[in-house]
């Protein structure tokens, strides 16, 4: 592992770190836009992080240490994708220490974690989401595999800079396995961000809540670091579909941070259209029954098994 | 390289033998038999793991022992394959027997003497079916297996369920045995020759090595568990002492998975692939419905129970694909399938036993098994509940603990199928990755269900508040077994290297180039193909989680506040507001109705005493046990017509047969 090599790697993992937040803001502001009302400012999700960061924790008196614990690996979690995912640069040392797979296996690290400290006080909120949560990643895990399964089965690999070298050196044209792995990702994605129509992340009602009713115990520190970490999480699923989908632009050889700069702005412009595409639908469609999720994301994981199969007939 | 590591097999499996007679010298000496006995059976695990270690890479030693009928001695052989599964058996028995030495105390039941004899005879043949080179040795073992771990089972024998629970592992047990020995009994060829040389020498020709592969995998399957004779399973794990759960699910099952891979690629030669499609079916079948029943169970070792038939399924599907493999010669691939084979049984064997043995402590504390009367047991129980959660991760298959490496594996194989020459299985493949990865995101949802149901939330039983964490040998039982998960998850490059002998002698070809690529990354066909480090990825974790601690409580400050959980503004939330067992399991019920014979007890909004009640039942046991109960009833009942119980009449049949036989005989 070079020195630069680790220079780029961090590189990417600030600008996703910074970056982060303000997508989240960009997609509120896009919806309270789109919804006719006033937006809140682009830097609110900053400020809120900083506003609970300084406050003082309150936790629950039958609390175990793994309540405490989960914040931060979950955070931890969300850095080390961050790290992985093909943002800015493909050639990135730390991306040969886990691929796709490994990536899902951390983004369900993740969720397992959350749930286990949802349950841990003890709250009927807390269950219900934990449950609930664990409920949608069922289904929204294998799906996402599938879709990146389709990928590697173009290119021959599982490994997330090759994938990503492969798709962006093809022609551009609309291949039929892509598109169906794109509806499908984008249907995971939104459950997987907690969007509607699967969740509501503006609500605190009973009847919707999924994420939400797993971090009511949370304040403070560890609440700023849950919210960071799921602002990471939005930005990592973006990050991936721009680089299965639409990769063109990101620095393919080797990994210099002047290129990676020069990346950037293909990143912000793609990330922009996207949030707005995200807040579109959150705007144009209904929160779902929890029962009709299954649907939802049967529908999702059955589209990526097609595409998987798709590719075998079509070679792609 | 040893030569003489097989009469050391031999010398642990003899003292394995004195230590349970032993047991039987003082019966109900508990102190004896808890403090020496076990201890010392443990340590013969130990060294019996070491010398299968060694074993591993050596080539293989041959050995005739003047047992058994006159000329028909026990031919007994070691190689890597048998070195693989006595290495497993030998380091879960560690663990297991030390957890045995706290866990048997004299009460109901077998007496602790007794339990010693049959616990340390029930290793014995395990080891032996592994050692054995002739069909003869081989199901002598196999039945001493049965038998020793049907009296385990039945050791709280005062219970009629559990003597029911009993009789139907030991009917299937059977079942199991004699398609085994038909099996055997294929594969001689006609020469008459029992063992295992003969039988591998032996070129059997038309449907004859189909019929052997078939009668392997319904007999071995039997012992297996899986579908549609996984039946005992789910009944004979909650009824077993948890020692002997732990035992039976994670090495009994294997020696099945053994004695599968004994026959399909040792003893049998120019494998088909349609035996690999059949398995990969059968086991991908059997993982789903294993999962999605242990999803419902309230039961938590019935729950482990139903996990323990998802995973076997999960081996039995990579065993169906190195078969596709190995049938169009890929053998470079079917190395990387059996490797997550092998690696899967492995893992197995430490989650599995260490989440029965925690669940076996569990039960000690508290007396309660049903996962509606337990929670928040982390506070009384810390060691108990944080080895546990190791146990938990790592059967969730979430990096970097080793559930994660088998599967990914397994998922690598999945991936390089289309460079088979067949398209149909080709298109095939794809629809089997779906559903391996449908059960293994199932079973991270299963066990989010059995950690957070046991050991967190808030007690829901007042007497839960006495519960008392597992003693000292218990917590080191435990600890190896974490340790283990810990270690064959972050170091899978040795552990390959280690398994490589086995494939060398199954597949004839190994996975030299994974080994000597790189220690600290996995990537089985090559790097750009695909590639994973889970100790670079846990230190990554564990720099950021450090870090991020460091920076909050430098910049901010760590300031706690302890107050009561917050009540939503209504102050009356008791611990029964939780969700239970069957509350965690219900979407997934409804989702999968049609997979379960559901009967429901809804209240209606008149009842004076509402009361619900769900019972999710197993649709085999009505559809293809029932009617055989049925009709062996009726038959019984038809036979009992004629039985009179009259010497007069008897005789009258036996003068009836006399005659008939005269005319046939004239």
């Amino acid at each position: 592992m070079s020195a630069t090599g680790l220079l780029s790697q961090l590189l990417q993992l600030a600008i996703a770190l910074a970056l982060a937040p303000l997508l989240v803001g960009w997609v509120n502001q896009c919806r309270a836009w789109l919804q006719n009302k006033s937006a809140p400012s682009l830097l609110l999700p900053y400020r809120t992080i900083r506003k609970l960061f300084l406050k003082d924790a309150v936790v629950a008196s039958n609390a175990s240490p793994l309540f405490r614990l989960m914040p931060y690996i979950v955070f931890g979690a969300m850095c080390c994708a961050a790290a992985i995912v093909p943002s800015l640069a493909t050639d990135l040392p730390f991306a040969y220490a886990a691929d796709a797979i490994a990536l899902v296996g951390l983004f369900a690290l993740a969720r397992v974690f959350i749930a286990l400290a949802a349950m841990d006080i003890g709250t009927s909120f807390g269950t219900m989401g934990a449950r609930r949560e664990m409920f949608v990643g069922f289904l929204a895990e294998p799906a996402l595999l599938m879709v990146f399964f389709t990928a590697s089965l173009i290119s021959g690999s599982t490994s997330l800079p090759t994938i990503v070298d492969t798709l962006a050196h093809r022609e551009l044209a609309i291949y039929p396995s892509l598109a169906l792995a794109g509806v499908a990702f984008t249907m995971v994605s939104l459950a997987e961000n907690a969007r509607i129509p699967v969740d509501n992340p503006a609500t605190h009602l009973e009847l919707t809540m999924i994420h939400e009713a797993m971090v009511l115990e949370y304040s403070a520190r560890h609440l700023a670091l849950i919210e960071w970490a799921s602002a990471l999480k939005l930005f990592n699923y973006s990050c991936i579909g721009v680089a299965l989908f639409v990769p063109f632009g990101i620095v393919v050889e080797g990994a210099d941070w002047l290129a990676m700069l020069g990346a950037a702005p293909a990143l912000i412009a793609k990330l922009v259209v996207g949030g707005f595409a995200l807040a579109l639908i959150e705007t144009l469609s209904a929160k779902m029954r929890i029962f009709r999720a299954p649907e939802f994301l049967g529908t999702a994981f059955l589209l990526a098994v097609l595409a998987m199969l798709v590719t075998q007939l079509l070679g792609g | 390289m040893r030569q003489d590591l097989l009469p050391l097999v031999i010398a642990a499996i003899v003292a394995w033998l004195v230590i349970g007679t032993l047991g039987l010298a003082r019966p109900r000496h508990l102190p004896f038999i808890s403090r020496v006995l076990f201890p010392a059976g443990s340590a013969v695990a130990l060294a019996l793991a070491i010398v299968a270690l060694f074993a591993m890479s050596s080539p293989p030693q041959a050995m005739v022992l003047p047992l058994g009928l006159p000329d028909l001695p026990f031919h007994l052989r070691l190689d890597s394959l048998s070195a693989f599964f006595l290495l497993l058996l030998g380091a879960a028995a560690t663990a297991i027997t030390l957890f045995s030495a706290g866990y048997f105390r004299s009460g109901e039941g077998t007496p602790p003497g007794l339990v010693c004899f049959q616990y340390h005879g029930f290793l014995a043949a395990m080891a032996m079916v592994l050692i054995a080179d002739d069909a003869y040795a081989f199901m002598v073992a196999w039945e001493s297996m049965a038998l020793a771990s049907f009296f385990l089972v039945t050791a709280e024998h005062r219970i009629p369920e559990i003597r029911r629970a009993g009789f139907l592992y030991l009917l299937i047990a059977h079942i199991g045995a004699i398609a085994i020995l038909l099996c055997f009994g294929v594969l001689q060829g006609g020469s008459g020759d029992y063992t295992f040389t003969s039988m591998r020498a032996q070129i059997l020709d038309g449907a004859w090595p189909s019929i052997a592969f078939f009668l392997a995998l319904f007999g071995f399957g039997a012992k297996a568990g899986l579908l549609p004779l996984h039946i005992w399973l789910p009944e004979a794990h909650p009824a077993a002492p948890s020692p002997v759960s732990a035992l039976m699910s994670a090495v009994m099952l294997k020696t099945a998975i053994y004695g599968l891979l004994r026959v399909t690629f040792d003893l049998l030669h120019g494998q088909l692939w349609w035996w690999g499609v059949a398995a990969l079916a059968l086991g991908l079948a059997t993982a789903l419905f294993g999962v999605i029943f242990a999803a419902v169970q309230t039961d938590m070792k019935r729950l482990l129970a139903y996990s323990s038939i998802e995973n076997i399924g999960i081996i039995v599907a990579g065993i169906g694909l190195t078969i596709l493999f190995k049938a169009y010669d890929k053998t470079l691939l079917a190395a990387v399938a059996l490797t997550a084979v092998l690696y899967h049984c492995l893992n197995h064997a430490f989650f599995k036993s260490l989440l029965f043995l925690a669940t076996g402590s569990v039960l000690h504390a508290t007396h309660e098994r049903s996962l509606g009367k337990l929670g928040g047991l982390i506070h009384r129980m810390p060691w108990v509940a944080w080895l546990a959660l190791v146990g938990t991760l790592a059967i969730a298959g979430l990096p970097p603990l080793n559930g994660f490496v088998s599967e990914w594996l397994l998922l690598q194989a999945f991936l390089f199928t289309p460079t088979l020459p067949q398209s149909f299985v080709n298109m095939l493949v794809p629809v089997a990755a779906a559903a391996l990865v449908l059960a293994a995101a199932l079973a991270a949802y299963v066990m989010v269900k059995f950690y957070g149901v046991i050991f967190l939330g808030r007690p829901r039983e007042a007497n839960l508040a006495y519960a008392t964490d597992a003693g000292k040998p218990e917590r080191v039982a435990l600890i190896w077994l974490a340790a283990g998960c810990v270690v064959l998850g972050l170091f899978p490059v040795n552990v390959i290297a280690l398994l490589d002998p086995v494939n060398t002698l199954l597949l004839g070809s190994s996975q030299g180039d994974t080994i000597a690529r790189n220690w600290l990354m996995l990537a089985p066909i090559n790097a750009e193909r695909s590639s994973y480090s889970p100790l670079i990825l846990l230190l990554v974790i564990v720099a950021v989680v450090l870090l991020t601690m460091q920076v909050v409580h430098r910049y901010y400050h760590g300031r706690v506040r302890i107050a009561p959980p917050w009540d939503c503004g209504f102050p009356a939330q008791t611990a029964r507001m939780q969700d239970t067992a069957e509350g965690f399991g219900q979407p997934i019920r409804q989702v999968f109705e049609t997979f379960f014979r559901i009967e429901r007890h809804l209240p209606s909004p008149f009842d004076e005493k509402p009361s619900y009640f769900a019972k999710a039942d197993d649709h085999f046991w009505y559809w293809l046990y029932v009617p055989i109960i049925r009709s062996a009833d009726f038959l019984g009942r038809v036979v009992g017509k004629i039985q009179q119980g009259r010497i007069s009449v008897y005789l009258t049949y036996s003068f009836f047969t006399l005659l008939v036989l005269l005319l046939l005989v004239r």
